[in-house]
């Protein structure tokens, strides 16, 4: 029953003239009024009867990707361009931009070296997505939860922040990244403010439409969702590394051995004060 | 005394003035698209060959070979962007649109059972499209029949190995400032008052030196 309305569209956080003059009114009533609503009329109209009726938008969005290992379902790309647009437009506030908080600073110096090493890898990969689709800044949490996730980036070093691009609708959270940070690249995005410029509407989203404060507060809670789902692994992992190295200690006697590992594992999550 | 000659590709330009497709795509459309986008894709095109394997290729080489099975070598979308823009504005005139030359319109109706299920399939594959791609007519060499199909982004009928006869931009850079969000009426009015049928003849013709769309001609000896 396409009249039914499983999924609600959420309201914009702000009036729709909020961003100009950097984003225009127009654009937003176009970019959210029409084309998102779209996605949610679409989306309503093929889950009633479904297996994915009743499930919160996250939910659906995961359960339709399908494990990566064919073509997603259909209801994939409409949910998660509802849950992309919706997150696009709470990674912006007006008056934002300007300079990381200082706690995620001292994260975005860890994996970037600095803020204009952010800044470069991030309007990098804006200017070389190619067709539709997004650029992100993830927490890269440790594991993939879906089999043929295809991370754009190895799976080892995680625990740290990454910036990604994904095709049309893909969501980061279908490679186990916890995102933080979302700019829409399709060119209805831009089209009507910027034309062809992409890379002007790319630095003027960074400069002065940003919430960084909103950036802070999703990468703490990504970390701490982080750390609570890897406890019991990373116990058995520490365990079995310890008694490794115990072996190996009793067969190269007298070998020293320094420091525990699972201090250093949660050392380093201390040491940036989260 | 020695210099290296050097060729790279040039943007063409399109069979008309570029007002000439007004009112179902303005004049500032065609200037970004064709002046901005399509040259961008020449400009990196050429910066590549520079220092790539594929110079002195022709473009349709270039796309079929740097298309490489299905995994795109660096060159492959820049390439078949410059190839596909060029195709574009070229299926295109003012005042087009109509009814198809009597061989082209016999085929469609072989194939699609009438013009009007052609038009619907072209404008269905057209709005099931996600994302930027491509909305074609195509020759099929293997089946020998004509066939609607969409691609994404970059992706080329001829890298496939079908012969194409129409293209319609689905990058949104093509119809956002014309149509925002309504992409059924952009393609709506392609089909009905933009392709160019004689265009298709001619393109058809050609395609029949490679694909023997009657009964095999066998002379008696």
């Amino acid at each position: 029953d396409a009249s039914v309305s499983w999924i609600e569209q959420q309201p914009l956080p702000y009036p729709s003239d909020a961003l100009e003059p950097y984003i225009s009114k127009e654009t937003v009533e176009q970019h959210w009024g029409v084309h998102q609503n779209i996605h949610v009329e679409r989306l309503n109209g093929m889950i009633g009867g479904s297996e994915w009726e009743g499930m919160s938008l996250g939910q659906m969005m995961l359960s339709s990707f399908n494990e990566g290992r064919e073509a997603p379902h259909p209801p994939f790309f409409h949910a998660a361009q509802i849950w992309n647009h919706d997150f696009y437009w709470r990674s912006m506030q007006p008056g934002g931009g300007g300079k990381p908080p200082e706690r995620l600073l001292k994260f975005i110096n860890r994996d970037f070296g600095s803020y204009d090493g952010m800044i470069r890898q991030f309007m990098d990969a804006a200017s070389t997505q190619f067709g539709s689709g997004w650029v992100w800044l993830c927490y890269k949490t440790s594991k993939l939860p879906h089999v043929k996730s295809r991370s754009p980036i190895p799976s080892d070093n995680y625990g740290r922040l990454v910036i990604s691009k994904s095709p049309n609708a893909i969501n980061p959270l279908v490679w186990g990244h916890s995102p933080l940070l979302a700019i829409d690249l399709w060119e209805h995005a831009y089209y009507l403010d910027y034309e062809d410029r992409r890379s002007d509407y790319v630095s003027t989203f960074l400069e002065k439409l940003v919430s960084w404060e909103t950036v802070e507060s999703r990468l703490k809670k990504a970390v701490q969702r982080a750390v609570e789902r890897d406890e019991y692994v990373s116990t058995k992992h520490i365990r079995k590394q310890l008694l490794a190295r115990a072996k190996s200690r009793i067969r190269a006697m007298p070998q020293q051995v320094n420091g525990d590992a699972r201090e250093q594992t949660s050392g380093q999550e201390k040491s940036l004060g989260v | 005394r020695y210099s290296k000659v050097v060729a790279y590709y040039a943007l063409t330009t399109p069979p008309y003035k570029l007002d000439a497709l007004e009112p179902y795509i303005s004049k500032r459309t065609v200037e970004l698209h064709w002046g901005k986008h399509q040259q961008d894709y020449v400009d990196s095109l050429n910066k590549q060959l520079a220092t790539s394997m594929f110079y002195g290729y022709t473009l349709e080489e270039l796309i079929k070979e740097a298309y490489n099975n299905g995994n795109p070598l660096p060159e492959y979308n820049n390439a078949a962007q410059v190839w596909n823009h060029h195709f574009f504005w070229e299926s295109m005139q003012p005042e087009g649109g109509g009814s198809p030359g009597r061989g082209v319109l016999q085929q469609i109706e072989k194939d699609f059972g009438s013009f009007t299920n052609f038009r619907e399939e072209f404008i269905r594959a057209a709005l099931s499209l996600l994302g930027s791609g491509w909305v074609w007519l195509v020759l099929k060499r293997k089946e020998r029949k004509f066939s609607v199909v969409h691609t994404q982004n970059a992706i080329s009928p001829l890298a496939l190995g079908d012969i194409p006869l129409i293209n319609l931009d689905l990058w949104e850079h093509a119809y956002y400032l014309d149509y925002k969000d309504d992409r059924r009426m952009y393609v709506t009015n392609f089909i009905d008052h933009l392709v160019s049928w004689d265009t298709v003849t001619l393109r058809m013709m050609r395609a029949e030196a490679f694909v023997n769309l009657g009964e095999p001609n066998i002379p008696v000896a």
